[in-house]
């Protein structure tokens, strides 16, 4: 037994040596959907949204998300519906054979800063600005890796020349990053009174982009905490069952 | 052997017909069973659960999957949002996957603690090494079908290996891939095999049971079924410790399922492929990561394919290298005590194997090659020869009969 628990323990090691990346490691921050009772903060997910709309998306896609998508975060129909119309959508081609421009609708795709990859890398001094609709669960720690990211900006220290173009970041593999800082302090105007600190809002961003990168999360742990609660008692009635059966043999 | 007389009319016709309801009868509730099988004998059925459940959500999922190189990372994500439990169906059949080896794993070192490939049970052994090997298959080419980074730069360094052959090596490659790069040609002939193999694993695994019971189970203690005395029918007490077996394997799998359902995984695969943008580490899926290391251990590439798949087939033929007379390492204290130094052994591989081949790494996974290969081709045979084994006891009943009642 006390070799299990030891070949356990390396394999846990093994586990977290296969996640060491390069720079340092960004600190856990306390999330309101971790754990296994864990949810979204709603209020911190429209603000997520406010920032992400208006810091965000002026360069980042967010591929997988819909407008009606929004209803998840505590949004109404007619919010949705007016959220979407701000966009202008491609469409057609109409009965005349031409493409138009069109209001957006909840079930359009958001829409996408730039026609396409080169027009966005193009813009971006050749770096592409990756779809921040996976972003959080695409790097390993990927919520705690992005709020350090957001957060992480600062002056180079002595020694190291950052290339033009570039902007040092402690936690951006390399530490020259092609994002400039994107967020500022009172940057974003919110509504409820939040402080509006670049911590504040990255982490307001990072639960937006962690619910993006999978919308289902509470649904899979809400569902979860009852399969396990049914599986425990379950599995103590067939433990006694197992008892009562082999009473005769021992 | 006689019909047994069943009580249902319907079924008693029907069994005079077509007698499967006597098969059972004799294959599950006569079946005799040594009686002292203990929690490591759950894991061949457990095995044959999880087969059935990575078949059931693999169908679910190929009616929402798409295999196109376009599509396949959307039809993913597809499923995940917006089909109905999409996300249930498809963090079962992605950590089912690693469940199914650990399973396998416990299962194989099992086998080889107590001795279970020994006469008459050499076939049985043999399909196994077949269905691990078919195993592998399945989930190398299933893990491509999500088209993330790590499924196509994993696709792309594995099929390579097979460059390594001299002369046709790269016409072999160009033949798999169906193309000149991995592409969307390799990756509709992924999901074609995907989707048959695991159906060959359940002809093997019903070629494994036949063989199974044949002879019946080994036990711990290794030695023959004397008697009615030492055997128990299959049902209701196998069954019945089974089924509690399963309680406990699916608290764990439901744990994983909703709580860490990426814990097994790489996060690159939530990256959707790019032939012109390298991974960092390329990184197989954790159950690979072993032979990965055997493979990168030697200097050589065609010596490391080499080594990579002898680390397997040498399982074929361990019941000829195990000189041993006597099966269970319970009464052999010294081959005891290597068979733990063997699952370290093959835990630093792993742990060698996530690493970048850099520093200490390299001479680690060399030495810990070694040792793999020194355990089954010369300890086994050696160690089997020179070995005095403890005093095997009368017979299965004798040490689990209270003193006090003896032994007839
Ligand atoms: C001016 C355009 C621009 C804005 C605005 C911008 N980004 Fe970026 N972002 C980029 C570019 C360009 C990159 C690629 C950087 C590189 O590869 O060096 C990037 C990269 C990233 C990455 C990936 C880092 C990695 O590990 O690869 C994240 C995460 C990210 N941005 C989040 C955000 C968030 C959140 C916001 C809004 C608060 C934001 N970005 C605003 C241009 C921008
Ligand atoms: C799909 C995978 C597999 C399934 C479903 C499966 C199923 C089973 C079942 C139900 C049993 C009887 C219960 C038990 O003894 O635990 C069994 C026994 C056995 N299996 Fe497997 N098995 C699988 C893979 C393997 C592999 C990969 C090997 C070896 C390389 C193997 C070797 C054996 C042996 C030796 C026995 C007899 C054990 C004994 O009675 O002592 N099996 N298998």
């Amino acid at each position: 037994m006390r070799r299990l628990i030891s070949a356990a323990a390396l394999l846990l090691a093994l586990a977290t040596a296969a996640e060491a990346a390069t720079g340092p490691k960004p600190s856990a921050q306390h999330w309101s959907f971790s754990g296994i009772f864990g949810t979204f903060d709603r209020a911190a997910l429209q603000r997520g949204f406010q920032v992400y709309k208006e810091n965000c998306a002026a360069c980042h896609a967010a591929l997988m998300l819909s407008y009606r998508d929004l209803r998840g975060i505590g949004y109404q129909e007619d919010d949705v519906k007016a959220i979407a119309a701000e966009a202008k959508v491609m469409d057609g081609p109409n009965d005349a054979g031409e493409m138009f421009e069109r209001p957006g609708r909840p079930s359009d795709k958001f829409a996408r800063p730039f026609a396409n990859d080169k027009a966005a890398r193009a813009a971006n001094n050749g770096a592409f600005p990756v779809d921040l609709s996976m972003v959080a669960k695409a790097r390993v720690a990927g919520p705690d890796y992005v709020y350090a990211l957001l957060t992480g900006y600062g002056p180079a220290p002595a020694g190291m020349t950052v290339v033009d173009g570039m902007a040092y970041n402690a936690y951006f593999p390399g530490n020259q990053i092609a994002m400039p800082a994107p967020l500022n302090p009172d940057g974003v105007a919110y509504q409820d009174g939040t402080k509006m600190t670049v911590e504040q809002q990255a982490k307001d961003v990072v639960t937006f982009l962690t619910w993006a990168s999978e919308p289902t999360l509470e649904a899979r742990k809400q569902m979860g905490v009852k399969v396990l609660l049914f599986l425990i008692v379950f599995t103590g009635i067939l433990y006694a069952a197992k008892r009562k059966v082999w009473a005769a043999v021992h | 052997m006689a019909a047994p007389a069943f009580k249902n009319a319907l079924v008693r016709w029907i069994d005079h017909r077509l007698p499967v309801f006597t098969f059972l009868q004799h294959e599950l509730h006569e079946y005799p069973t040594p009686k002292n099988l203990s929690y490591w004998w759950n894991f061949g059925s457990l095995a044959g659960i999880v087969l059935v459940v990575m078949i059931l959500t693999g169908i679910f999922l190929a009616m929402h999957y798409t295999p196109h190189t376009a599509f396949a990372f959307d039809s993913i994500e597809r499923i995940m949002r917006d089909v109905n439990y999409g996300w249930l169906i498809r963090y079962i059949h992605m950590n089912g996957g690693s469940f199914f080896f650990i399973v396998v794993y416990i299962h194989i070192f099992r086998g080889l603690y107590y001795g279970s490939y020994k006469a008459p049970r050499e076939l049985l052994w043999i399909i196994g090494v077949v269905i691990l090997l078919l195993m592998m298959a399945t989930a190398f080419m299933g893990y491509v079908l999500p088209w993330g980074q790590m499924s196509f730069w994993g696709a792309t360094v594995i099929t390579n290996l097979f460059s390594a052959i001299p002369l046709i090596g790269d016409g072999i490659v160009t033949w798999l891939w169906g193309g000149f790069s991995v592409d969307n040609p390799t990756l509709n002939r992924f999901y074609s095999l995907h989707y048959l193999l695991p159906f060959l694993i359940v002809g093997a695994v019903l070629l494994h049971l036949m063989a199974l019971h044949r002879f019946g189970s080994s036990n711990p203690l290794g030695i023959d079924v004397k008697g009615p005395q030492d055997s128990i029918p299959f049902h209701p007490f196998y069954t019945a410790k089974d089924a509690f077996g399963l309680g406990i394997f699916l608290i764990a799998f439901a744990g994983v399922v909703f709580f860490a359902p990426n814990l097994f995984g790489e996060p690159d695969n939530y990256i959707r492929a790019d032939p012109l943008v390298t991974p960092p580490h390329i990184v197989p899926e954790w159950y690979f990561l072993p032979y990965y290391a055997i493979l990168r251990a030697i200097p050589n590439k065609l010596l490391g394919v080499i080594a990579m798949f002898g680390s397997i087939l040498v399982l074929f033929i361990v019941p000829w290298l195990d000189t041993a007379r006597v099966r269970s390492a319970k009464f052999r204290p010294t081959y005891r005590k290597f068979f733990w130094v063997l699952v370290v052994d093959c835990v630093v591989l792993g742990y060698v194997g996530a690493n970048p081949p850099d520093g200490w790494f390299i001479v680690t996974g060399q030495v810990a090659t070694a040792y793999y290969f020194f355990h089954f081709l010369i300890l086994m045979p050696v160690l089997g020869l020179v070995e005095r084994p403890l005093p095997l006891p009368h017979s299965i009943s004798a040490p689990v009969l209270k003193p006090a009642e003896g032994k007839a």
